[in-house]
């Protein structure tokens, strides 16, 4: 076996990688869009649909480059539309419900520092195709960090509510953070083949970011908890069957429907 | 909708051919920093711009409706203050 031919990674391992990153921007971007009509604010609510709207283009970007790996002849609507829970390999952080607005801004500033770091990495990687997709969409992560960070800070430090309010759904969130740098075979695989960078780094970098905001918005970073969840491995919380049922709904009762 | 103690801010956006900022609309937001991120969302979708500049309404001062003829009449009949008696150079441009 060749050197380049020993670091090549399993088709199926690239799949699931694609996947994952496509699944954790498809979930995150419904999740999102829920808040469409009910923001606290007119602005808000074009704000929150913005960010929704680019997640939903990367995940169609990542599920049609997954579509091709996989040479099924399925489409990017059909992983998205018709694969239940169990196919789907999102972070487990990002199914989580919505909650308030602050816990919407938390979960969000989580899940795109961790993005922002990923994709930084990804834009350089051996993989062409993936590496032009995080190109892309870096410069809406940037974007997305942005916007989540001022919120998180403005509530955090903001009236003694306010503050109490994000505090809490950061201590609930803060168990699901372990799993976005536990890495598994699928992780190992593309970290050995170039593409994926090293867990360790991405955890490096997005904790010293996270640590900054946290100390603006005077909040207090919870303890990192035993981490129990493997969203990535297919492995969910109840929350992701409601979504997808509210989700595929139109393509589960009338398939192929067009519009 | 909005929360009534979040202020008002006026939005001006230079567009990508544009020389100069233009008056957009306005947006509520508390604080300069939520207002650009506002004004991004709100005003800039569809690629209006390249630049945005957010001023509290409050901060600007404008002309009363009553004062109109005491501020713009007296110019209506001074068409010599148009420079369109000069021939202008080839060479200027966005004049």
């Amino acid at each position: 076996m060749s050197a380049s031919a020993a670091s090549a990674p399993s088709e199926d391992a690239r799949l699931r990688y694609v996947l994952r990153l496509a699944d954790t921007s498809l979930i995150l971007g419904q999740r999102l869009a829920e808040w469409v009509g009910h923001a606290p604010a007119l602005e808000e609510d074009l704000g929150l649909a913005n960010i929704a709207l680019d997640l939903i283009g990367q995940a169609r970007l990542l599920l049609s480059y997954a579509a091709e790996l996989e040479g099924r002849g399925r489409t990017e609507d059909e992983l998205a539309f018709l694969r239940d829970a169990p196919q789907f390999l999102n972070l487990t952080l990002v199914e989580q419900p919505n909650g308030d607005f602050g816990r919407t801004l938390v979960r969000q500033l989580l899940v795109s520092a961790f993005q922002l770091e990923l994709y930084e990495a990804l834009k350089t990687c051996a993989d062409a195709r993936l590496a032009e997709i995080a190109a892309k969409a870096l410069k809406e992560t940037r974007y997305h960090v942005r916007y989540s960070a001022s919120w998180v800070v403005r509530l955090g430090d903001g009236t003694a509510q306010s503050h109490a309010r994000v505090q809490d759904a950061l201590d609930e969130l803060w168990p699901f953070t372990g799993e976005l740098f536990a890495e598994d075979d699928v992780d190992a695989a593309m970290v050995a083949a170039g593409i994926a960078p090293r867990a360790a780094a991405v955890q490096a970098r997005w904790s010293a970011r996270i640590d900054a905001v946290l100390t603006e918005a005077t909040l207090s970073r919870p303890a990192d908890s035993v981490f129990p969840w493997h969203g990535k491995g297919g492995v969910h919380t109840e929350h992701l069957g409601y979504m997808l049922a509210e989700m595929q709904f139109l393509q589960r009762a009338y398939p192929g429907a067009e519009w | 909708m909005t929360s009534p103690d979040w202020p008002l801010f006026e939005v001006f956006i230079r567009s990508r051919s544009g020389l100069e900022h233009k008056h957009v609309g306005s947006l509520h937001a508390v604080d300069a920093r939520m207002a650009l991120e506002h004004a991004r969302d709100v005003y800039t979708r569809r690629l209006e711009g390249v630049s945005i500049w957010v001023a509290r309404s409050s901060d600007i001062a404008a002309s009363d409706p009553l004062d109109a003829d005491a501020f713009f009449e007296p110019a209506r009949d001074k068409v010599y203050r148009h420079p369109t008696f000069y021939a202008i150079p080839e060479e200027v441009k966005n004049l």
